[in-house]
């Protein structure tokens, strides 16, 4: 946990660099997400023990959000530690930092739309025509969240970081299938399509981004990072595993 | 007010692969060239090394070298009875931008594109009768052979350091290459790459299905190589990191490292970065162009380039599209089949199968482009008979790893959760013990299938996008199952502890990546009324213009294109130093 933490540090550290978090900085300290929204992780998910302590008695992760609002916060961390639950492959999806990952993507020219054609007029089109709403990536996540709260109070009676674990299930197995439709909202399976997309990458894109904490998305499969001089790997390793430290961009800067 | 620049003898649209064969081949013959390049100079000393280089978030997901949709893209629809609409971020294909262009990001895969494709028509209605192509397959022979190109095919693989190895030297089969290739003068500049463990089980696979495996041939440097301008290649380390990725190692034939850096280092070359071609200029008469307009998208300033010969040397879609927006040749209709310009774009098709071998260790993340292993014995093998199964083109079928990178690759077997600790045990078991086998497929060319400007969507500088227009047809359907069955037929044979078959792609969608071989637009060929350029590329409309690149392509191959572009842009050259400049005109009567 000793390194954990340092590298949140490192990272926090790093973050105020550059300007949106440097003005979250310098705010006084937003409420942590867990007391005013009992953290979902809690029913089933004891403490990160794989890791050898507890987890701190405060979650340093609230200082390090830079888009999402409180309720936006409960909802990224419910359900990235849904869909990354703690076992002995690795820590949960908020202990190797997907929302954090999440919330600086947002936060970041992707989030923003840096890239993406916004110039009317708005069609649906079919699916072959690929993304058409007039949503930057930030506002379909806000959008989206908020649709999937409402729908989520409708059907359980509480919002989507508060429902049962099953009902939880139950509520994105049915968005990823098309089942779950918003009223007034963005279109459910296109949120999906991006959240779905940013867990992967809060997982397994390099840690310099604030996920894949400890490189722990690339443990799970063996990949091994940035550094590959395979020149004489190609017939030494066929067949056989590699094994070799997993090394990311901030390890060999 | 646009500013006026001095008249030089060459203006090059675009400083990729063809705008860099271009630019050193035209400044050596003497002539003051200009290159406007609308992004910025990248280098490997700066841009692509490591550890930085190594980002799959940023150049993969974010498509970090390649153009950016929100200052221009097309509109796309599959076909004319839809709506057009923008396409609002890259996806089924990923034009590059900056110096060095797609050059820069591409795997290295280099072909040699046969009269099979060249006499595509003649070939055909030769066989099985003029009723076997369909009335609505807009094919027609190129106008140029192979044994014209050959000698450029040669030049463009000693320049870019391709490995491979070959399968027919003058007409002599040799063991261990492709034995359906065309005669080559000699074999490759360097030995084929190390196959890695997927390659070798499909090779083994494919022989004892009657099959004729061969490495596939690639600019990446097996061993460390000098190439015949001097320029100097590192040998590839199989970093895993190859397409979406500049090579840190310079083992990757790229123009950056070969023919950009010669030309740069002749005063009679000058480069402008950050310069946006809007318009091709015409004279009066309309048959000669004057030069282009562009501007310095660092400041908005716009200016104007006079020259004695334009190069169209941007990516495909965009030289097609330039020429839409000057206003040169006459557009294409899909409904009175007349005019030119925008006719048979093309892309390609695709199937393929994922294995899951309990026990094996594939590393997939050891890997280059140029690991993989392909037959062709469906493609260039012209005794496959696709009369028993009623499909013009052919495909081909390979394995191997180009990259594997994790954000994009977590191979796992169907009906495996999408979270949760089962996918994580899942995605844990198998991304090390996963291959996959695929085939790649022609698309020929159909009458619905084009370009033309959208009525509706404008880019950044206020000009309508192009409008792209395609799906895949029943011919590409017919092809394509037969690929399918081939492959799980393969894949079958291997005992695989489970896998994913292949299954036909029907329709395009633009979301997921698919290929970035999009063909056609102004297509070569014998007369001005079935063609936008002659066999050396010319305008027929404008004898000083010449437009290089996949744009030129009449239907699109199996293979990937890069081969026949980067010999096409040496005939080019050749054709206007030797023959052009001596007698400045139409190089073939219309």
């Amino acid at each position: 946990m000793k390194n954990d933490v340092f590298d949140r540090r490192t990272f926090l550290k790093g973050a105020v660099a550059g300007s949106a978090a440097a003005v979250i900085g310098a705010l006084p300290q937003p409420v942590p997400a867990q007391q005013d929204a009992p953290a979902p992780a809690q029913q089933d998910v004891p403490a990160p023990t794989q890791q050898g302590a507890p987890a701190p008695a405060q979650s340093p992760t609230s200082a390090t959000y830079a888009y999402l609002n409180l309720a936006e916060q409960a909802f990224v961390e419910a359900l990235v530690d849904h869909m990354v639950p703690a076992d002995a492959l690795s820590p949960k999806g908020t202990d190797i930092g997907i929302n954090i990952y999440i919330d600086h993507a947002l936060a970041g020219g992707w989030g923003k739309g840096e890239r993406l054609y916004m110039q009317g007029p708005w069609k649906p089109g079919v699916p072959n025509q690929g993304y058409q709403l007039p949503l930057t990536p930030a506002e379909l996540y806000r959008a989206g969240i908020a649709a999937a709260n409402a729908f989520c109070v409708k059907t359980y009676g509480k919002s989507f970081d508060k429902i049962a674990e099953s009902q939880r299930e139950e509520f994105l197995l049915g968005l990823q299938a098309g089942k779950v439709t918003f009223e007034n909202g963005p279109p459910a399976r296109v949120f999906f399509t991006t959240m779905y997309q940013t867990v992967m990458e809060g997982m397994f894109s390099d840690p310099i981004y604030g996920g894949n904490r400890n490189k722990a998305g690339w443990k799970i499969i063996g990949f091994p990072g940035v550094i590959a001089v395979h020149y004489q790997n190609v017939e030494k390793f066929r067949d056989k595993k590699y094994i070799a430290d997993t090394l990311s961009i901030a390890d060999v800067s | 007010m646009a500013t006026k620049m001095k008249e030089v003898d060459v203006v090059i649209v675009g400083l990729g692969w063809t705008g860099g064969i271009l630019a050193k081949e035209l400044t050596e013959a003497g002539l003051k060239v200009v290159a406007l390049e609308r992004g910025g100079m990248r280098s490997t000393a700066n841009d692509y090394s490591v550890p930085q280089v190594r980002d799959e978030l940023r150049y993969v997901q974010r498509h970090d070298l390649m153009q950016n949709t929100a200052k221009d893209t097309l509109t796309i629809r599959n076909n004319p009875s839809q709506e057009a609409l923008p396409m609002r971020r890259l996806g089924s294909f990923l034009p590059g931008e900056a110096v060095g262009g797609a050059g820069v990001h591409w795997s290295g895969h280099t072909w040699r594109w046969t009269d099979m494709e060249f006499k595509v028509r003649s070939l055909y209605e030769q066989r099985y009768g003029k009723n076997y192509i369909p009335a609505d397959m807009t094919i027609q022979d190129w106008g140029i052979t192979y044994a014209e190109l050959e000698p450029y095919y040669d030049k463009f693989e000693y320049m870019a350091g391709v490995s491979g190895k070959a399968g027919n030297i003058r007409g002599r089969i040799q063991s261990g290459g492709n034995p359906f290739e065309a005669p080559r003068a000699r074999d490759y500049p360097l030995p084929p790459l190390t196959t890695v463990l997927a390659s070798h089980m499909f090779s083994e696979a494919a022989k004892n299905h009657g099959y004729h495996p061969f490495p596939r041939p690639s600019a990446n440097a097996s061993r460390a190589y000098t190439n015949p301008d001097g320029a100097r290649f590192g040998a590839c380390q199989y970093c895993g990191f190859c397409a979406r990725f500049g090579c840190e190692a310079n083992a990757k034939g790229s123009p950056h490292i070969t023919v950009i850096p010669i030309a740069m280092r002749n005063p009679n070359f000058e480069l402008r970065t950050h310069a946006w071609v809007t318009k091709v200029l015409k004279d009066a008469s309309g048959k000669r162009v004057t030069g282009v307009s562009y501007t310095n998208v660092l400041n908005g300033e716009e200016f104007e380039q006079p020259a004695a010969i334009v190069l169209l040397c941007a990516y495909a879609i965009n030289n097609v599209h330039l020429m839409l927006l000057s206003d040169i040749g006459q557009p294409y209709d899909p409904v009175s089949q007349q005019g030119v310009i925008g006719k048979n774009y093309c892309y390609q098709t695709g199937a393929g199968a994922n294995l899951f071998f309990e026990g094996r260790n594939f590393n997939p993340f050891i890997s280059a482009g140029g690991t993989n292993v392909s037959i062709d014995d469906f493609n260039l093998n012209w005794d496959f008979d696709r009369g028993n199964h009623g499909f013009v083109g052919g495909y081909t079928i390979g394995s191997g790893f180009n990259s594997a990178l994790p954000i994009g690759y977590r191979p796992v077997p169907r009906g495996t959760p999408s979270w949760g600790k089962e996918w994580k045990a899942a995605t844990a078991k198998w991304y090390q013990t996963a291959m996959n086998i695929g085939s790649s497929g022609s698309v020929m060319a159909n009458r619905y299938n084009y370009y033309d400007l959208d009525p509706t969507y404008r880019n950044a500088f206020g000009q309508p996008l192009m409008r792209m227009t395609f799906d895949y047809t029943e011919n590409e359907n017919k092809m394509g199952r037969h690929a399918a069955e081939m492959v799980n037929d393969i894949a079958k044979s291997m005992n695989p502890t489970t896998f994913t078959p292949a299954s036909v792609r029907t329709s395009w969608s633009v979301v997921p990546y698919q290929s970035t071989h999009n063909t056609g637009g102004t297509i070569m060929g014998t007369n001005p009324r079935n063609s936008a350029v002659n066999k050396y590329l010319q305008s027929w409309d404008c004898h000083n213009l010449f437009l290089i690149g996949a744009n030129v392509f009449v239907h699109n191959a199996s293979y990937n294109p890069t081969g026949p572009v980067g010999a096409l842009a040496y005939w080019t050259a050749d054709a206007i130093r030797n023959r052009y400049l001596k007698n400045p005109g139409p190089l073939v009567p219309a």
